[in-house]
């Protein structure tokens, strides 16, 4: 059983990521189990509107946590902008104004490292569409922690630089396209939830 | 590619540290922490985490001086998130001066002085420049020369134009500085009054008493133990109903003296003391 394998699920994504993003977190149902993070490239200097456009779709309402903030089960975050959001040990957030990191902060690299070393064989990365090369070293982090690792199929990216970049650096244990991805949430959510059942 | 640093290796660092030159990095927050030695690894080009640890157990204070500037994150811009600013020129300040003659303003943790001078310019633009004490501090000292020299990157300068703007600056950010030798010289007279002092949050006690603290994106570094360490520091340097400022994703809620605190706007992370 994959179910009780799993803590937490943390996907990147950039540019041509914003409909995928949308549609899988309009198919997730309310009562999703596993927390999800999401680092997706933003403006720096707009504070407000992006996680609002992203709840229009959702289901589970996402959120910008706070620095020091607990992560819990059933809830959605998305890093804010003009700050890295990384995983500290003790299952929280933690911020940082540290220097850009592939021209870029939020960074992906820095979510999805700091969850690998959190979270280890627990983790789930999921690596989106995107024009540049950040997330390939985070999911490099993943995969060496024994997590696992999904990438948006390159096929059917508008941008494949990003996922292309990970499958460079690091083995992908799944390669999907979008309704691929879903499904493959939605039978992740099942096993965790007959894990807790039983 | 160095290999990961594992946390008993940064607890041993920072034992280290604190026999040698008696700074605690011990309550840092781990990640954050972590990722400024691996920096530091690569920038100094050390062969692996124990190099550096020879290093450190081996060199001079003035060394150590230049390891302190490159653990603690330095990167900023004038005007901030513009709204706070906002909040600060149409509130903020008009209140305090409202109830005193002059008023006390702490930036703690000011690094490189964005904020010192974007704080001059907007008690400048108020017309009350002259009624207020400045003291502005960090625990790097290299740092705090930088803030005094005011010489900061033209490229940075567009950026900082663009938050003035939106922080509602009344004249434009070009009156302020002159180019010179590829860099934007801020007006010195801004901050000719304004006390650049070394001040360690982590280990220093409180040394004046103040209307207004601001504390934006330092306290993210630390660990929940130590904020609630450097907020009682905070508490016990402000006037009652006076007002406290941390960044925009900072939150008070789980310091143990939350309740001193009551919220002015969540917005802007603006608390005021309301209890001694």
């Amino acid at each position: 059983m994959i179910g009780n394998q799993y803590k937490a699920i943390v996907i990147g994504g950039s540019a041509g990521s914003f409909q995928v993003i949308n549609k899988i977190l309009s198919s997730l149902p309310r009562d999703f189990e596993l927390p999800i993070v999401m680092c997706l490239h933003r403006l720096r200097h707009v504070r407000n509107g992006f996680v609002e456009a992203l709840n229009i779709k959702s289901n589970i309402e996402i959120r910008e946590p706070l620095d020091k903030e607990s992560i819990k089960k059933n809830c959605i975050y998305l890093s804010p902008a003009n700050y890295h959001l990384g995983i500290d040990i003790g299952n929280t957030f933690t911020l940082s104004t540290d220097e850009l990191i592939n021209n870029s902060r939020p960074s992906i690299d820095i979510l999805l490292q700091t969850a690998a070393y959190v979270y280890r064989q627990k983790l789930v990365g999921i690596l989106l569409s995107g024009a540049n090369r950040d997330g390939a070293l985070g999911m490099q982090k993943i995969a060496e922690k024994g997590g696992l690792t999904v990438i948006q199929d390159p096929k059917e990216c508008l941008i494949d630089t990003m996922p292309s970049a990970a499958l460079k650096v690091t083995p992908i244990d799944h390669i999907l396209n979008t309704d691929s991805i879903i499904e493959f949430l939605l039978n992740l959510d099942r096993s965790v939830k007959s894990v807790i059942t039983t | 590619m160095i290999q990961e640093i594992e946390i008993a290796q940064l607890r041993s660092l920072t034992d280290l540290i604190k026999t040698r030159f008696n700074y605690d990095f011990g309550n840092y927050a781990m990640s954050s922490f972590k990722r400024r030695i691996q920096r530091i690894i690569e920038l100094y080009k050390f062969s692996s985490f124990d190099a550096l640890v020879e290093k450190i157990t081996t060199c001079d204070k003035k060394y150590f001086q230049d390891f302190i500037s490159e653990i603690t994150v330095n990167v900023t811009e004038m005007f901030r998130d513009p709204t706070f600013w906002v909040e600060l020129r149409e509130n903020i300040l008009p209140n305090l001066l409202l109830d005193n003659q002059t008023i006390s303003i702490w930036h703690a943790g000011c690094s490189s002085g964005e904020e010192v001078y974007s704080m001059a310019i907007t008690l400048h633009e108020l017309d009350c420049l002259d009624k207020v004490r400045i003291v502005a501090s960090d625990v790097d000292m290299a740092i705090l020369q930088k803030a005094r020299d005011g010489a900061y990157s033209l490229k940075n300068m567009e950026l900082n134009a663009k938050n003035y703007e939106r922080a509602k600056g009344t004249l434009s950010i070009d009156k302020y500085y002159k180019e010179q030798n590829g860099k934007a010289m801020m007006d010195k007279s801004l901050v000719k009054d304004v006390i650049f002092r070394e001040h360690n949050l982590v280990s220093d006690v409180s040394f004046g008493k103040f209307d207004l603290i601001l504390c934006r994106n330092v306290m993210i570094y630390f660990n929940q133990s130590l904020q609630n360490n450097v907020l009682k520091v905070f508490h016990e340097s402000l006037f009652k109903n006076s007002y406290l400022v941390v960044g925009s994703k900072e939150s008070l809620i789980w310091c143990e003296i939350a309740n001193k605190f009551s919220v002015v706007n969540n917005e802007e992370k603006v608390y005021k003391k309301t209890k001694e």
